[in-house]
């Protein structure tokens, strides 16, 4: 089984992100980037696919300007075979590369590769627009699992896969055929840290550099007016004790 | 021209959220509003769903494969009526229900999708949370069909009327696709209330320390008729199933009265929270996010003044 795992170079999830003076963009200059947390479960379950011997392949690609380089050798380290980074200069964010422009890419991509189960986060956690699995999985006709929080192989049957979904309520157990495309929760695993000489081996793994402008034009139709802080709630009070909390909650809340 | 609302229900009875998105929908303008209720053996809630003001239409299509709603039988049941009809929007909750749907369907029209729309400015242009709701992106889209998928507890619920049905139109189901295939839902039972509608929410995190510990809240949301939420930390310590888990990789709620208690107020945390009416700290750290967020604040330990709470409500 060959799995294709896309991460995204997002701010790290520990940055607190600060709006531009022009309210146009979130600042990216000098902070702290990282794996898009969700992705980095989706590159661990097929890693470990692969060192139970179930994968034979795991392929990770990122769409992203060349500094994205670092996020794909973090995912060499942690245990991809080989990394794809689609070059390019529009923000990957906000008002730029969108998930469609991205599931579109990766379609091609997938048709290149011929994966037979693509691995993802469930959502950006820049964008928080949790779409492109899904997109994709449209576009090459492939059944989705979304928020998935176990993942199993099935070795009989004309379905391969076994998914559990964390859904309103509760959970929900799928089975899917392959070709695939499975987006991820954190209660999927913990990932790894890579260690140093993972990283040193990660150096030699290839590398492949494609430009985005080969494969797609910006397809979105989403013109990014403004970013702005949200509303402020209004200061608040810290009350002595519990009697005070009661009655506060009681009289002037109302809401007890 | 009508906008078309995927609506969420389990076969039984219309899901809450959706009648928080019709709200949202008649928000567009003038449009007429079309609700899709698909499913098996659902025609009840096409009935019901008649009743609901704003609505002027609900298109009722049946067939054991939409039973689960999985995403590759719906989508292409969807993609049909957009073909029959000039939808100018096709909206859903951002439940797990219309995020795993909706992308799919929006993929195949070729446009992008909006998420979790907090505010509708006009018809083409939306408010949505980015950035673990850190910052609020304004945005405008120029395509002829628009996605949404709305953040319901910012939208009210829209109420039943008997004046003006809507008038129900059963649609041909479309083929079944069979690449997937349910196998079964693990609902987890609870006799509080619900914790995406529930009035009062009591949340918990790691400083509870353990999953006997973690009872107390339950007392406490007993006194109070309310629902349990819990941070990440807590749900990974096992004290409380993932279920009851609140913000980012949880549940959005917005209740009147949010209690968190020895939890620091993490982004990813206070995202599901941001619109509760008010928010209680009970913390030791007078610096902990939650605090700086919370209309009252107790700076104590929990476990003195948990079963002073319990025992004086
Ligand atoms: C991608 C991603 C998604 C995430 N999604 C979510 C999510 O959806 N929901 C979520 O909750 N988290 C989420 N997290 C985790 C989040 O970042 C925090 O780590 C988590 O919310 C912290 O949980 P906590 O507040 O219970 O624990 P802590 O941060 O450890 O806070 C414990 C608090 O208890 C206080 N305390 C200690 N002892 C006492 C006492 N005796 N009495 C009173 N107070 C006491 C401390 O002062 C502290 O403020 C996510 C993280 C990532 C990376
Ligand atoms: N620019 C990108 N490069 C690589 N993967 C991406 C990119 N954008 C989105 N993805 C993948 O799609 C998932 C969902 O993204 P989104 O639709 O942006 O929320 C992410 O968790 C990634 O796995």
């Amino acid at each position: 089984m060959k799995i294709l795992v896309p991460i995204k170079r997002v701010i790290d999830h520990t940055v607190k992100v600060r709006i531009n003076s022009e309210n146009s963009a979130i600042d990216t200059n000098n902070v702290k980037m990282a794996i898009n947390p969700f992705d980095a479960n989706a590159l661990e379950e097929a890693v470990r696919l692969k060192e139970s011997g179930k994968a034979s392949e795991v392929i990770t690609i990122t769409i992203g300007t060349e500094k994205a380089q670092e996020q794909l050798r973090t995912a060499l380290a942690m245990g991809a075979d080989r990394a794809i980074l689609i070059k390019s200069a529009l923000p990957v964010d906000l008002g730029g590369i969108q998930s469609l422009d991205v599931a579109k890419t990766f379609y091609r991509i997938a048709n290149r590769e011929n994966p037979d189960l693509i691995l993802m986060g469930k959502q950006s956690i820049d964008s928080d627009a949790g779409q492109t699995p899904q997109m994709l999985a449209a576009l090459l006709g492939w059944p989705q699992s979304t928020y998935t929080s176990s993942i199993t192989i099935l070795e009989d049957g004309d379905e391969q896969l076994e998914v559990a979904r964390e859904v309103d309520g509760g959970v929900e157990t799928l089975r899917l055929k392959i070709p695939a495309v499975i987006s991820v929760d954190l209660q999927l695993n913990k990932p790894r840290y890579a260690r140093l000489p993972d990283i040193m081996k990660a150096k030699n793994k290839p590398l492949e550099m494609l430009e985005f402008v080969d494969l797609l034009q910006g397809s979105s139709h989403i013109k990014l007016l403004k970013v702005s802080e949200p509303p402020p709630r209004a200061p608040g009070v810290t009350l002595p004790d519990v009697d005070t909390l009661i009655d506060k909650l009681r009289h002037e809340a109302k809401v007890i | 021209m009508p906008v078309l609302i995927l609506a969420q229900h389990n076969n039984k009875a219309i899901h809450p959220a959706t009648l928080s998105t019709i709200t949202a929908a008649t928000r567009l303008g003038n449009n007429e509003i079309h609700v899709l209720i698909a499913g098996y053996k659902c025609e009840n809630v096409a009935r019901s769903a008649c009743l609901i003001t704003g609505v002027d239409k609900v298109l009722h299509a049946e067939a054991p494969h939409y039973e689960h709603f999985l995403a590759e039988e719906i989508t292409p049941l969807v993609i049909g009526l957009t073909e029959d009809e000039n939808y100018t929007h096709i909206i859903a909750p951002a439940t797990s229900f219309g995020k795993n749907i909706l992308p799919r369907i929006a993929a195949l029209l070729d446009i992008q999708q909006i998420s979790n729309v907090s505010e509708i400015i006009d018809e083409n242009t939306f408010v949505q949370p980015v950035y673990t709701g850190n910052a609020l992106a304004t945005v405008q889209s120029e395509s002829k069909v628009k996605a949404l998928t709305i953040r319901t507890t910012l939208f009210d619920k829209a109420p039943l009327s008997v004046e003006n049905p809507a008038s129900l139109e059963h649609v041909n189901h479309t083929p079944a696709v069979n690449i997937s295939r349910f196998i079964q839902r693990e609902i987890i039972e609870t006799e509080r209330p619900n914790l995406t509608t529930a009035k009062i929410v009591v949340a918990g995190g790691r400083a509870l320390g353990s999953k006997e510990n973690f009872k107390m809240l339950e007392t406490l949301a007993d006194k109070l008729g309310g629902a349990i939420g819990a941070t990440r930390a807590a749900v990974d310590a096992g004290y409380i199933p993932n279920d009851a888990q609140i913000g980012q990789t949880g549940k959005i709620i917005a209740p009147d009265l949010y209690i968190g208690i020895g939890l620091s107020g993490a982004v990813q945390h206070t995202s599901g929270l941001r619109d509760s009416k008010v928010i209680v700290a009970i913390n030791t750290d007078e610096k902990a996010p939650i605090c700086e967020m919370a209309d009252y604040t107790l700076n104590a330990d929990l476990f003195e003044v948990l079963p002073e709470l319990i025992e004086k409500l």
